[in-house]
């Protein structure tokens, strides 16, 4: 028989806690419920077992609910947050989805809505937090498309990772048409192959597609199997010269494609090389993105304004957007007359791209 | 005991949870705030870190030859915007609700 999972709740009110565990108690996987009145009761017992799911309140003594968030979301990536707070400000409410919890609860409704909100706890708990296509868990996009295609489905499959969003066309098992990043058919496949995680859902089919694609997929499959393998392992030096070259100038099309003037990926201090297109200050411009990264996120920690998003920045020259992904922090410089509310959606597409 | 009961007693005086600074400041070259409109139950220290900061931004951009005439930090549920002002800033405090335009 599986274990139970361990639900955290954290409130500075002893008497409310008790009406929680009895509460709770009751949700159908029945969760061994623990409680803590303090903050640094709460992360200690999180330091010593491993809990599913974390309830906390917002209005507490010494070190509220919202640095608490705060401190879990970078220490236990893998805890599932609830917020149960009495305060019906939407501010706390943009704040605690900012700091990434799964979900924001009134007390007041708690009362009101319970089955709905027993409901959610109950799906908290039981979500799995395994990698892979999101529907299909540990799933490569070659296994979800061969699927597909044995069904002998018909349909368009729609895949996002992150701002990237692109089409595969499916008709009676056979892939007529493909579409991403700018390109289309059999390109644009094996750009979508490349792509490691992200969401995938199913649209109905468009029988009227102009069909782009003949080969069979079992071949395109093996063809793009065989080039990410000689990427990533390139055998001889002339392979190894070509993969680079081939990536060198899939990045500056991919940067005249957007229109931005340069980019320099920074990966942290002492962990790699840093890599740009574009410019010839690397030296100077890393710099100032590191140190410009850093002392953002300290600044944010310190006025508990939530994670880093992105920093921009102007002169009469150039505009600059400093984007974080992964360990990395990238530099994109803008011409002057760049449209300002796009730059954030291109820099991330170009971010996102990158490295795929 | 009532659950009404439990609901009311939440309401009682307790400790708070700090609200994001909103309004505008202006801060000199060393960093020191000149005006605020940004409310005074906000901790001043804060307001400090935050104009300290933005100094340095503008400074390491200069540093590398690349000076900027605005800035713009973009947290989760803050943006900060600043302007250069001969060597000091002009700095504006946004909270970033649901209904926030960016």
């Amino acid at each position: 028989m599986d274990t139970p999972h361990k639900i955290l709740i954290l409130d500075d009110d002893a008497d409310w806690l008790d009406l929680c565990r009895e509460i709770f108690a009751q949700l159908p996987s029945k969760p061994e419920i623990r409680t803590a009145t303090s903050s640094a009761r709460a992360l200690g017992m999180l330091d010593s077992e491993p809990f599913r799911l974390l309830i906390c309140d917002l209005k507490m003594p010494r070190m509220d609910g919202l640095q608490v968030l705060s401190v879990v979301r970078r220490r236990f990536p893998e805890l599932r947050t609830v917020v149960l707070s009495g305060l019906e400000d939407e501010e706390f409410r943009s704040r605690a989805y900012a700091l990434g919890v799964d979900l924001f609860w009134l007390k007041t409704d708690m009362q009101r809505n319970s089955k709905m909100f027993m409901d959610c706890l109950e799906s908290l708990l039981g979500t799995t937090a395994d990698g892979g296509f999101r529907g299909i868990q540990s799933k490569g996009l070659m296994d979800i498309i061969q699927m597909e295609c044995l069904s002998r489905s018909s349909t368009v499959l729609r895949v996002t990772r992150g701002p990237l969003v692109a089409k595969l066309w499916l008709l009676e098992g056979e892939l007529i048409d493909a579409e991403a990043e700018g390109a289309r058919g059999e390109v644009a496949f094996r750009r979508i192959l490349a792509w490691k995680s992200g969401t995938f859902e199913n649209l109905p089919p468009e029988p009227g597609r102009e069909r782009t694609i003949t080969k069979p997929i079992n071949a395109l499959l093996l063809e793009s199997a065989q080039a990410m393998d000689e990427i990533a392992n390139p055998s001889s030096e002339t392979q190894f010269f070509d993969a680079s070259h081939r990536k060198l100038t899939w990045k500056l099309s991919l940067l005249a494609r957007e229109g931005a003037e340069f980019v320099i990926s920074v990966p942290p201090a002492g962990q790699g090389e840093t890599e740009a297109l574009g410019t010839q200050s690397t030296d100077q411009l890393a710099a100032w993105t590191r140190r410009a990264t850093e002392v953002a996120r300290q600044l944010g920690e310190k006025i508990e304004a939530g994670p880093l998003l992105h920093v921009t920045g102007h002169n009469l020259e150039k505009q600059l957007l400093v984007l974080s992904r992964d360990d990395k922090s990238f530099l994109i410089g803008w011409p002057p007359a760049a449209d300002a509310s796009q730059l954030l959606e291109q820099s991330k597409k170009l971010v996102a791209s990158w490295d795929s | 005991m009532g659950f009404l009961k439990k609901i009311s007693q939440l309401f009682r005086a307790r400790a708070g949870v700090r609200q994001l600074p909103l309004g505008s400041m202006t801060v000199d070259r060393d960093g020191q705030i000149v005006t605020t409109t940004v409310s005074s139950n906000y901790p001043k220290a804060l307001l400090h870190e935050i104009g300290k900061d933005v100094l340095v931004l503008f400074r390491e951009a200069r540093t590398a030859e690349m000076p900027l005439a605005e800035v713009s930090v973009n947290f989760g549920s803050l943006r900060i915007t600043a302007r250069e002002l001969r060597g000091g800033a002009i700095i504006f405090l946004f909270p970033q609700t649901a209904h926030s335009t960016t």
